[in-house]
């Protein structure tokens, strides 16, 4: 009779002092070797789709702007830009070119807190302490601008909330000189490192064809060579009026991850700069007085990639159906083909190059985990169906039929 | 004032619990870490485990799946140790309040464990470092 050895499973998290958030993930490992990776997820599941139907359309852009802190604009903006698709509105222009301003600053904030992080995961410190200074005139700005460090709560239905007054562009645009040379600094200082290079290249490679076989967008598929971007290639806001390049890198590396969004925050100052300097006069919304019934669908490029947002509405004051696809929710299954044949000190460095974003991802619950009944989608309709007809036979509801309507 | 009071109060270490919130705590949380709040000079410091730890700071609104962990991990936490609820969701479940995945609020759950336990609450959608330093400083003040 052959023996078969149960082979060692490493576990890391739910509480994990590298992770800000609570995330599991089993590695089965063969020596130092990562044979398998299985991720157990939905710690951080918060029913926001659901919460969403109970409000009113002007309030849900407070709420998706809090599915992930870090994509605090984008989330609203994709909401809105669906919201503006069932009504068919037009905000004012000046009002792109401020959505436009807010949603590069945080992605400036957000890849240079990336950057620290994954300086912090390697354990060099340094590059941690250097990338988070740089990006605090950035929430500063953000703050004098809206009112709030994370958490804007710009956008409304129509148009913005808050403008940037004309008097501010002269201060935000010397400020964002500074961050700008210092970014450039930082970006050559982390491109001639050779401890960054020999810690970063050839790591969790992420080949062209896994990355269009995983769906991945954002970042995650820019540094694996496939220049895809929203803003590019469904321009929204002023981004078809301003003058940039998509980055992208071969490689599929760790490194080139790195290098993407390095230059992509040179890339982004530079938009916010000239958004700022473009700015149109004019009013910065448009009165929305009722929304029609009808569907729509908003997309944005976040930080980590494409976010997307599906509204229905049936005439009334709340959207009836609320659908959101956060970009981590395709990126964290390609640790499939990233993490595989790595070594276990290179893993949490692999985990993190996708800046995996779990109050994103996370939209369904396993309601029995602990007697390990995974809930799908049939059983979940078949219990639906069953609980239905349950009730009918309490209440003695008469049969429904389709041809009755 | 007991030993370990007085011991509690001198370079309070951390433990940082995620049970549900939207990161924005979370990157503020680290944010007092680095160069411009910098609140390692005072003693303050993230820990591992909550073993070393001498305060909690969670964040969220603690959900189903969430909160068996953080029991657990308060009870692993030596005591006497304080609890800082960092922002409104952990403060009150704030803007998810009623979702259906939503067990707290976390004040409940954490004195369903030890009804004598030292909660202080620093609201705030995320609150701000310099609003978090305040609420060390308060607590540490009144023990």
């Amino acid at each position: 009779m052959k023996k078969t050895m149960q082979k060692p499973i490493l576990a890391v998290g739910p509480f994990h002092p590298l992770q800000e958030e609570m995330e599991f993930f089993q590695l089965t490992v063969d020596g130092e070797i990562v044979t398998d990776i299985d991720a157990r997820i939905s710690y951080n599941h918060r029913g926001i789709e659901k919460i969403s139907e109970t409000l009113q359309f002007d309030q849900v852009p407070f709420l998706v702007s809090r599915v992930c802190g870090i994509c605090s604009a984008s989330h609203p903006l994709a909401y809105v830009q669906a919201v503006e698709d069932i009504v068919g509105v037009q905000p004012p222009e000046r009002a792109l070119y401020v959505r436009t301003i807010i949603n590069e600053l945080e992605r400036v904030h957000s890849h240079m807190l990336w950057v620290g992080l994954a300086g912090h995961f390697i354990g060099y410190d340094t590059v941690f302490m250097w990338a988070w200074k740089y990006r605090e005139p950035v929430l500063d700005l953000l703050e004098e601008i809206t009112g709030n460090r994370n958490n804007y709560g710009n956008v409304k239905v129509g148009g913005c909330r808050e403008d940037i007054p004309n008097e501010l562009k002269p201060k935000i645009l010397k400020e964002l000189d500074g961050v700008e040379k210092k970014t450039e600094m930082l970006t050559k200082a982390v491109l001639d490192d050779p401890i960054l290079h020999a810690r970063l290249k050839g790591v969790g490679v992420l080949s062209k064809e896994d990355a269009i076989a995983y769906a991945a967008t954002g970042p995650t598929v820019r540094g694996s060579g496939i220049a895809i971007d929203v803003r590019q290639d469904d321009p929204y806001a002023a981004y078809a009026d301003l003058d940039w390049n998509v980055i992208s890198q071969p490689e599929g590396d760790v490194f080139a991850k790195t290098v993407v969004r390095l230059l992509e925050v040179l890339e982004s100052l530079k938009m916010a700069k000239e958004a700022v300097t473009k700015l149109p006069d004019g009013p910065i919304a448009t009165e929305v007085k009722e929304i029609p019934p009808g569907e729509g669908c908003g997309r944005a490029e976040a930080p980590r990639g494409e976010t997307f947002h599906y509204v229905r509405s049936d005439g009334g004051n709340r959207p009836i159906r609320h659908k959101i696809r956060a970009p981590s929710y395709v990126n964290v299954p390609s640790f499939k083909a990233s993490c595989i044949g790595q070594h276990i000190a290179d893993v949490t460095i692999t985990l993190a190059a996708v800046d995996p974003c779990y109050s994103c991802t996370e939209r369904l619950a396993v309601v029995d985990g602990h007697n390990n009944i995974i809930h799908d989608y049939e059983t979940l309709l078949q219990m639906s169906r069953e609980k239905t007809a349950r009730i009918k036979k309490e209440i003695g509801a008469p049969e429904f039929k389709m041809e009755d309507i | 004032m007991s030993l370990k009071m007085w011991s509690l109060k001198k370079s309070v270490w951390v433990f940082h619990v995620n049970v549900g919130a939207c990161n924005n705590c979370d990157i503020e949380v680290v944010n007092m870490l680095t160069p411009k709040y910098d609140v390692e000079r005072f003693g303050i410091k993230l820990v591992g485990s909550p073993r070393h730890a001498d305060a909690l700071l969670v964040t969220g609104v603690g959900t189903h799946q969430a909160v068996i962990r953080l029991r657990e991990v308060y009870r692993q936490t030596a005591k006497p140790c304080v609890v800082f609820l960092i922002g409104a969701c952990a403060c009150g479940t704030g803007i998810f309040k009623g979702g259906y995945h939503v067990a707290g609020p976390v004040d409940e759950i954490i004195r369903e464990v030890d009804p004598d336990a030292i909660i202080a609450y620093v609201p705030g959608c995320p609150p701000k470092p310099e609003a978090m330093i305040s609420g060390v400083v308060k607590v540490l003040s009144a023990l």
